[in-house]
C-alpha cells in the first residue's frame, strides 16, 4: 500500500506533537521514523493508525484520504513497545481477537492463528497465559496479532526496546525478513539508529515535531543535509569543530586556534561560500592514528593528547584533546593507547561536512 | 504501564544472624497477637452470648449464678417472619446498591478517566465537594425528592418515599462519588496502548470498555462491590428516615426496634440478631476475596 502524509500536524493546546510532516512511502517499503525522545514519532504513527485525529494536513492510503476512517477500517496492524497484549486472554485469545471481531468461522480462525503462530515460532504456546511468557515470546505474540489480520500496513512503535541486546539483534533480522517476505508496507518507529540503518529502506529523521530529513540510510550518513542529522545519525557521533575557511595559495584550509587542516578543492570551495565561520564535522572513523597504514600527510596531521580511553571490544573509543579542542576517535586495540599519550592524527577531510552555524544547514548538500 | 505489576522486590538487606532474626520475629508476632486480643475477645463474647441466658465476662451463667445455662432461645427469632422480611429488605438494598453503583461507577469512571468532554474537570471536583456533605444534612431535601418520585404513576410506588426501592436509590446516589472516583483511579492506571491495540484490532469503544478494560479492573470492581454491599447491608440512617413500620424495615432498623421496644433490653437476643446479620457479609466476602487478593497477579511487561 502507498502511504502519503501531506503537511500532517498535531498539536494539543500549546504542545506541538508533529509539525507539517510531508513524506510518501511506496508499496512494500519499510520506513523508519528516527529521532530523540519526544520528537513526535509516536504522535505521527498514531495519526496514521487513526488513534489521534490530525489537527492539520492529510493522510492518504493508495491515493484515498483516510483522515476520517476509523482505525479498524484502515487495514493496519500495530505492534507497541509495551506489547499491549490482553493479559486476561490466552495467547490464542490474543492472536485470534482481530479475527473474532471480524466474525470469521471457528475453523478459519483456528487455521489462521495456527499458521501465524507457527510462523512466529510460538505455535506450541497457544494455550499459555500472557503472564507465563518471556518478554521475547510476548513480543512474538504481539507481532502475530498484528499479522493475523493480513494488514496492508504494519506499524511498529519501538517494538524491540524492552528486549535485551542479543534478542533485539535476532528479532531485528526476523522482522525485516518477515516484512520482506510478506511485502507489507511498514513504518518502524525507533530511537535506535542502528536499528533504523540496518532495517529501513528509507529513514525519516525527526526533531521537535519537524521532519529533518527523509532519505536512504547511506545518504543520511554520507550527505547529511542538516547539522541535526549529522549529529544524530552515526555512532559514535560525529565530531564538530568551529573553524574559519581561509584561502591560502589556492588551497582551502579549515583554521582555528587549535586546528589547521587542508581541505579538498570541491568541499573547500563550497564551505568557503559562507565566507567566515563554519562548523566542520568529521566522523570518528575519518580520523586515524598515524601508523603503517596511515602515513602522516602534509597539512592533514595534528598532534593531540589522549584524555579518555573507552574499550569497545574490537576497538577503543579514545577521547583526544588537541590544544583544548575535544574529539572522539576510533583506535585499533593493537595501538594500545593509554591516557596521557601524545598521538598523531591524520584527518580524512575529503569526507568532512560543513554547516552554516546560523541556519545549521549543510553547505555541501542543502 | 504501571497498573498491575508484580510487587517490587524486597530490598536486599544483609542477612541477620539466625538468632536475632528469630527473636525479632517472635517479638513482631507477639506484638501483633497482643493488639488483636481485644477484638477477638469481643467476637468471642458475641458468639457465646447468643447461646447463653446471661454472661459474666466470657462465661455463660445460669439463674443460680453458676457456670452453665446454655440455651438456644435467643435464636427463636429465626422462626419469626419479621426478621426474614427485614433480611430480604436488607438484601434488596445491598444488591441494588452493588448493581447500581457498579454499573454507574465502571462506566462513569471509564469516561472520566479516558474521554475528553467539556465539564469533565468541573464534574470531578464537584463530586468530591458534594461527597463532603453528610447524608444527615441532605435528609430533608431527599425527603422532598422521594415524595416527588412517589407521585410518578406506575413506578412511583417502587422508588418513592417508604419503599425499599426509594431507599436503595438514595443509597446508590450517596455512594456514587466514592465509587466513580475509585474506578476512575483504576482506569487511570491502565495502559492506553492496550486500548489502542483493541481499537486497531477492530473493537468499538463500547466493546473495548466491556471486553478489554473491565477485565483489567476486576479487583477494583470486587473491592467496590464488597464495600458497597457492606454499606448497603448496614444502612441505618436512610432506611430509618425514609421508611415507616416493619414491612419495609431492613436489618439494622429491625435491630434498633428490638433494642427500643423490649424493656429491659435482652442483650443476648441483640447479640444473636447481630451475629445473624453478619452471615451474609461473610458469605459475600468469601466470594469476592479471591478477586481482591488478585490485585498483584499477572499483567503486562514493559512500560
Ligand atoms: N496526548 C498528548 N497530550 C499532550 N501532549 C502530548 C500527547 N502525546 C504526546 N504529546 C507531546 O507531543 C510530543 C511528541 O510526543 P511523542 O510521544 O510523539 O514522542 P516520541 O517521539 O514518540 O518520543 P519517545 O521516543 O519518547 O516515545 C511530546 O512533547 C509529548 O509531550
Ligand atoms: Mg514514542
Amino acid at each position: 500500500m502507498r502511504v502519503e502524509l501531506d503537511n500532517l500536524s498535531k498539536s494539543w493546546d500549546d504542545v506541538i506533537g508533529a509539525d507539517r510532516i510531508t513524506l510518501d512511502i511506496t508499496d512494500g517499503e519499510l520506513v523508519a521514523f528516527l529521532g530523540p525522545s519526544g520528537c513526535g514519532k509516536t504522535t505521527t504513527l498514531l495519526m496514521v493508525a487513526g488513534i489521534y485525529k490530525p489537527t492539520g494536513g492529510t493522510i492518504s492510503f493508495d491515493g484515498h484520504v483516510v483522515n476520517e476512517v476509523a482505525p479498524k477500517d484502515r487495514g493496519i496492524g500495530m505492534v507497541f513497545q509495551s506489547y499491549a497484549l490482553y493479559p486476561h486472554m490466552s495467547v490464542f485469545g490474543n492472536i485470534s481477537y482481530p479475527l473474532r471481531l471480524q466474525k470469521l468461522g471457528k475453523g478459519e480462525i483456528k487455521e489462521r492463528v495456527q499458521a501465524v503462530a507457527d510462523m512466529m515460532g510460538i505455535g506450541d504456546l497457544l494455550d499459555r497465559k500472557i503472564a507465563q511468557l518471556s518478554g521475547g515470546q510476548q513480543q512474538r505474540v504481539a507481532l502475530g496479532r498484528a499479522l493475523v489480520k493480513q494488514p496492508d500496513l504494519l506499524l511498529f512503535d519501538e517494538p524491540l526496546s524492552n528486549l535485551d541486546a542479543r534478542l533485539r539483534l535476532t528479532m531485528r533480522g526476523e522482522i525485516k525478513r518477515l516484512q520482506e517476505d510478506l511485502g507489507i508496507t511498514s513504518i518502524y518507529v525507533t530511537h535506535d539508529q542502528v536499528e533504523a540503518m540496518t532495517m529501513a529502506d528509507r529513514i525519516a529523521v525527526m526533531s521537535k515535531g519537524v521532519l529533518q530529513a527523509y532519505d536512504v540510510p547511506e545518504a543520511l550518513y554520507d550527505r547529511p543535509k542538516t547539522l541535526f542529522v549529522a549529529a544524530f545519525v552515526g555512532n559514535p557521533p560525529m565530531n564538530f569543530f568551529d573553524v574559519d575557511i581561509v584561502r591560502d595559495n589556492g588551497d582551502f584550509r579549515a583554521k582555528s586556534e587549535a586546528i589547521d587542516l587542508v581541505l579538498p578543492q570541491d568541499r573547500g570551495e563550497k564551505a568557503a561560500a559562507a565566507d567566515g565561520k563554519v562548523i566542520m564535522g568529521v566522523r570518528p572513523e575519518d580520523i586515524n592514528v598515524v601508523g603503517d597504514a596511515t602515513p602522516p600527510a602534509e597539512g592533514l596531521t595534528l598532534n593531540g593528547e589522549a584524555v579518555v580511553v573507552e574499550p569497545l571490544g574490537r576497538e577503543d573509543l579514545v577521547g583526544i584533546s588537541i590544544n583544548g579542542v575535544d574529539m572522539r576517535v576510533l583506535v585499533d586495540k593493537t595501538k594500545e593507547v593509554a591516557v596521557g599519550d601524545t598521538i598523531s592524527l591524520v584527518f580524512n577531510t575529503s569526507r568532512a561536512q560543513f554547516f552554516d552555524p546560523e541556519t545549521e544547514l549543510s553547505l555541501l548538500w542543502a | 504501564m504501571t497498573t498491575v505489576e508484580t510487587a517490587p522486590p524486597r530490598p536486599a538487606a544483609g542477612p541477620l544472624p539466625k538468632g536475632r532474626q528469630k527473636t525479632g520475629r517472635y517479638f513482631a508476632y507477639g506484638f501483633l497477637i497482643l493488639s488483636i486480643v481485644p477484638i477477638v475477645v469481643g467476637y468471642a463474647w458475641l458468639v457465646i452470648a447468643t447461646v447463653s441466658t446471661r454472661t459474666r465476662g466470657l462465661l455463660p451463667i445460669n439463674a443460680e449464678g453458676g457456670i452453665g445455662g446454655l440455651t438456644l432461645s435467643n435464636w427463636d427469632f429465626v422462626f419469626d417472619g419479621a426478621i426474614w422480611s427485614a433480611m430480604l429488605n436488607s438484601l434488596l438494598i445491598a444488591v441494588a446498591m452493588v448493581i447500581g453503583v457498579g454499573i454507574a461507577s465502571t462506566s462513569g469512571g471509564y469516561a472520566l478517566s479516558r474521554m475528553k468532554f467539556p465539564g469533565r474537570r468541573g464534574f470531578l471536583t464537584m463530586t468530591l465537594v458534594l461527597h463532603a456533605f453528610k447524608a444527615e444534612m441532605l435528609l430533608i431535601a431527599i425527603f422532598f425528592v422521594l415524595r416527588f418520585l412517589g407521585d410518578i404513576p406506575i413506578i412511583g410506588g417502587f422508588i418513592g418515599f417508604n419503599s425499599v426501592g426509594g431507599v436503595a436509590l438514595v443509597m446508590v446516589a450517596l455512594e456514587l462519588p466514592l465509587g466513580i472516583w475509585l474506578m476512575k483511579g483504576f482506569f487511570d492506571n491502565l495502559s492506553w496502548d492496550m486500548e489502542r491495540a483493541a481499537l486497531i484490532d477492530g473493537a468499538s469503544r463500547f466493546r473495548v470498555w466491556w471486553q478489554i478494560m473491565l477485565p483489567q479492573v476486576r479487583p477494583g470492581i470486587a473491592a467496590l462491590s464488597l464495600f458497597t454491599f457492606i454499606v448497603g447491608w448496614n444502612a441505618y440512617l436512610v432506611p430509618f428516615t425514609f421508611t415507616i413500620g416493619t414491612k419495609v424495615a431492613n436489618m439494622p432498623v429491625f435491630l434498633n426496634q428490638l433494642i427500643s421496644d423490649t424493656a429491659p433490653v435482652n442483650w443476648n437476643l441483640v447479640a444473636a440478631v447481630g451475629l445473624f446479620q453478619m452471615i451474609p457479609l461473610i458469605i459475600f466476602f468469601i466470594f469476592t476475596q479471591e478477586l481482591l487478593l488478585n490485585i498483584y497477579a499477572g499483567g503486562t511487561k514493559g512500560t
